[in-house]
């Protein structure tokens, strides 16, 4: 890329080259772009061609920065609002010298008089908040409780924490050359054969920072696509094999197809030799899953099992990339479990076009857990539920989501007072599970700041303190994909201009840690601040990354044969046997089977099956569309204009037995709540199942409560119910509910958005 | 003068409307309108596990290929973002030899005269 970021055009505008991360957009994609800024405002958006991973192709909801910068509802300045005024539009425009004002001494009043564990820091998914909102926690206000409120950690955790135990490193991604600059022509790339996409559809998600469209870049080449997923997606319509599965039953799909691997001698034994362990046992449990049994329980004939595992195990190399699917299921360690041990037999880990498998953590993300150290043990062995759920608090440095509800409910061990939204839409049906009731839960706390970009129904609930977010074209910063665990680049987010009295994330951090815990909070700026990440693992500092646009770190594959993947530099794999642990030593330790097994979803056709009378139909949640991340962009009209409002998917053949045609508005309920979304009928979907779009709220309705935005209206985690998770600690039933359908009264005429 | 259009490689069109978006960017088009717009084909079973589902842009009349763009900076934006990179714009008779050599989901638009 070139070394000039920033130049000059002819007609007094001036161009800044960066990469993107949320707010708003996407995960850390660091989409590469060129922002045209002229008279101090943002008129034009473009993808960089120079970009190796983007190569100028760019979202639509990057495409529509100009509408979310310029949004005449943006919050541009701090507020306050008085706590009985909470829920009603009474704010007051202040200075960030009196936010600091209000916020110091309530902290350290709270501190002195509860202990700092009476305050609790909540975070969002995906934004670049995932970097700051521990370090926050941690170092800034000094409490050891940072939650991310999705009830079982359903999303990435439980991955990176299942890899983590089984592998003992960090996320396995496809290898889609991303750390090469010349990319896929690279002479040690090799092409994936197959890639196994279960229960993801990156086109939409771009997981973790996983350029979706990359697929489409490999698939151009020759890969070939197996999709496993309860619906045929677009890219199902290009794969070879659609192993359409019942939702939820993934868990026995994985271990039948290890049962026709390793019963066929399909698997490579010189893998399973060298580096597993536990094989043996392995083997005998996937004799509980014969491919008859399995299609009984997926709905995927045992003919499709058999060649599927065939051809996956028999091209080599191939890649599988797990999705959320695996964490938002109370069976997930299992299914994430089964999984890598589908990847390790086949001998796809760290191999050219196979599995890449990086550091646990680095870089950022390193930093961020490590802050820490500001508390004392004392202190951190106050965290919300973590020696009741080890599994969890071992590999995440957060509180157990469910346990803070419980705690916020009961005021057990202790009572909750202050909470800390940062990027937290979550009474929106985001990352939590029963929003309605961490609602009536959050209004104990005593003090509350809100740190977004918009009012949101989260902040006009509880706010008391609004700092306002400034979008990643108005502040400086790093991306790093896979938030440092398998980063394939690290790019510069690039200060283009400046919209109001904004903080980013990373300077709110240093100033209000230089007034409270000024030792853990060295640096000058912010510039300094990513230099002194950079300088000591990189050897550049921030100007340099700025120049360059994006690093490439340099990958090595088979780690394990030469002792990287381990801090004592011994060959292996960094587990507790130093092996891939086919049968894992930590899991029996915390009183789990140390295999993986099929366990039915809490509701279904088998075991519920009376409640499943009243409730006849199987919801599955949260896939993705190209015009929203979660709940951002409702208010942008070129947005709204291609999706104005929640779309909920059915068969033709189901919706006509319910007197339900395309376009008609219906309600989705069942045992926990209700939510009203607009039907879609598809044939792509089984008749039995239902999917419903998630991170639905109305910027356009009332702000103030009960309305809250319209927040209750199409709330589909509400029928998601509380602490319905795993043995280990992990996984929720976001993608596995039962329902039942039936049509309503339209919502577009008692909204004002017009599309 | 030879003609220019687009080629649409529509196996990998992903239905990601990028095309609009960064066509109403350039040509500064209101709400309600398009230069280029998205259409559906299916989903449909055609056999067994065969399935038809295709997104298909359709330039419209108030595409212009870009003039202006094009003489600055080489590529139509739409180009230049689709996210499946499936669009390719040049002299028709060039366009017309590509499209022989892809696969059967492939489309040529000469929006203008």
């Amino acid at each position: 890329m070139k070394k000039e970021w920033k130049t000059q055009n002819e007609d007094g505008s001036y161009t800044v080259r960066t990469c993107g991360w949320s707010p708003p957009g996407d995960h850390p994609v660091g989409c590469g772009m060129k922002l045209t800024v002229k008279g101090g405002k943002l008129v034009k958006v473009e993808g960089d061609p120079e970009h190796p991973i983007t190569n100028g192709r760019l979202c639509v909801r990057c495409l529509a920065l100009p509408e979310f910068v310029n949004h005449p509802q943006r919050i541009l300045s701090p507020m306050k609002r008085a706590p009985e005024d909470r829920g009603k539009d009474k704010w007051t425009k202040i200075s960030w010298d009196e936010a600091w004002d209000i916020i110091v001494p309530k902290v350290k009043q709270l501190k002195e008089d509860h202990g700092a564990e009476s305050i609790v820091v909540f975070g969002g998914t995906g934004r670049e908040a995932c970097l700051y909102y521990y370090p926050l926690g941690f170092a800034s206000l000094g409490t050891p409780n940072v939650c991310y409120p999705l009830s079982g950690w359903s999303c990435y955790g439980p991955r990176c924490s299942i890899t983590d135990y089984i592998l003992g490193a960090g996320y396995p991604e496809i290898d889609f050359a991303g750390t090469y600059p010349d990319r896929y022509d690279n002479p040690n790339y090799v092409l994936p054969k197959y890639i196994m996409e279960w229960g993801k559809n990156p086109l939409m998600s771009n997981p973790d920072g996983f350029f979706g469209h990359s697929l489409i870049d490999m698939m151009k080449r020759g890969t070939k696509m197996i999709c496993v997923d309860p619906r045929i997606t677009w890219l199902g319509t290009r794969a070879e094999y659609v192993l359409q599965l019942r939702p939820g039953s993934d868990t026995a799909l994985a271990l039948g197809l290890l049962n026709v691997i390793i019963n066929e001698d399909l698997y490579d034994h010189d893998f399973v030799d060298n580096w597993c362990y536990g094989f043996d046992e392995l083997k005998e449990r996937v004799q509980e899953y014969p491919p008859e049994k399995v299609a009984d329980l997926t709905w995927v004939s045992a003919e499709k099992i058999r060649e599927v595992a065939r051809e996956f195990a028999t091209n080599k190399p191939s890649a599988i990339q797990w999705g959320l699917a695996v964490d938002e299921n109370p069976n997930g360690v299992q299914l994430g479990h089964a999984i890598l041990s589908l990847s390790a037999i086949t001998g796809n880990l760290d191999v050219p076009g196979g599995i890449t498998l990086g550091p646990p953590a680095a870089l950022l993300g390193k930093w961020r857990v490590e802050t820490r150290s500001n508390l004392s043990e004392e202190l951190w062995d106050k965290r919300i539920g973590a020696k009741e759920w080890p599994a969890l608090s071992t590999a995440m440095a957060t509180t157990h989501p469910d346990e803070t509800l419980d705690t916020l409910e009961s005021g057990k061990p202790y009572r909750l007072r202050m909470g800390w939204f940062n990027s937290s839409n979550f009474i929106t049906p985001t990352c939590s599970a029963q929003p309605d009731r961490w609602y009536r839960a959050l209004k104990s706390l005593e003090f509350n700041v809100v740190q977004d970009c918009f009012m949101t129904p989260t902040a006009m609930a509880f706010g008391d303190i609004f700092l306002p977010l400034p979008t990643f074209a108005e502040h400086d910063g790093v991306v790093v994909t896979h938030f440092g665990r398998n980063a394939v680049f690290l790019g510069a987010i690039n200060k283009a201009f400046e919209t109001g009295d904004c903080k980013s994330d990373i300077e709110v951090c240093i100033e209000l840690g230089k007034k409270l815990h000024p030792n853990m909070w060295p640096f000058d700026s912010v510039e300094d601040f990513f230099s002194k990440q950079l300088k000591p693992e990189l050897g550049i500092d921030f100007n340099d990354l700025r120049e360059m646009g994006v690093y490439q770190p340099k990958y090595t594959y088979r780690k394990y044969e030469t002792g990287q993947l381990r801090g004592d530099g011994d060959p292996g794999f960094n587990t507790v046997t130093g092996m891939v642990e086919l049968s894992s030593t930590l899991f029996e330790a915390w009183g789990d089977d140390a295999l993986p097994y099929f366990k039915e979803p809490p509701y279904s056709p088998f075991s519920t099956p009376e409640l499943f009378k009243e409730y006849p139909l199987i919801l599955t949640t949260g896939a993705r569309k190209f015009t929203s991340f979660h709940s951002e962009h409702r208010q942008i009209p070129t947005l709204r204009e291609i999706d104005p409002w929640p779309e909920m998917e059915i068969h033709p053949e189901t919706a006509a037995a319910l007197g339900i045609k395309e376009g008609d508005w219906v309600c989705l309920e069942n045992m926990f709540g209700k939510a009203k979304e607009r039907a879609h009928l598809t044939p792509t979907i089984h008749p039995k199942v239902v999917h419903a779009t998630h991170g639905w709220w109305y910027p356009e309705k009332k702000a103030e409560e009960p309305s809250l935005f319209g927040v209750w209206e199409s709330n589909i985690n509400t029928l998601v119910p509380h602490k319905h998770i795993g043995k280990l600690g992990f996984g929720a039933p976001f993608k596995q509910m039962i329902c039942k359908v039936y049509r309503v009264d339209s919502l577009e005429s008692d909204v004002g958005f017009k599309a | 003068m030879a003609r220019n259009g687009l080629l649409i490689d529509y196996q990998y069109c992903t239905g990601c409307h990028s095309c609009e978006v960064a066509c109403k960017n350039e040509h500064k088009i209101p709400h309600g309108k398009w230069g280029i717009k998205l259409t559906e084909v299916g989903p449909f079973q055609v056999t067994g596990d065969k399935w038809e589902w295709n997104y298909i842009a359709v330039p419209t009349q108030l595409c212009d290929l870009c003039e202006d763009r094009v003489a600055r900076e080489g590529v139509p934006s739409c180009v230049l973002h689709c996210l499946g990179q499936c669009m390719e714009y040049g002299p028709l008779d060039e366009l017309a030899k590509k499209m022989a050599e892809k696969g059967p989901r492939v489309m040529m638009f000469a929006p203008v005269v």
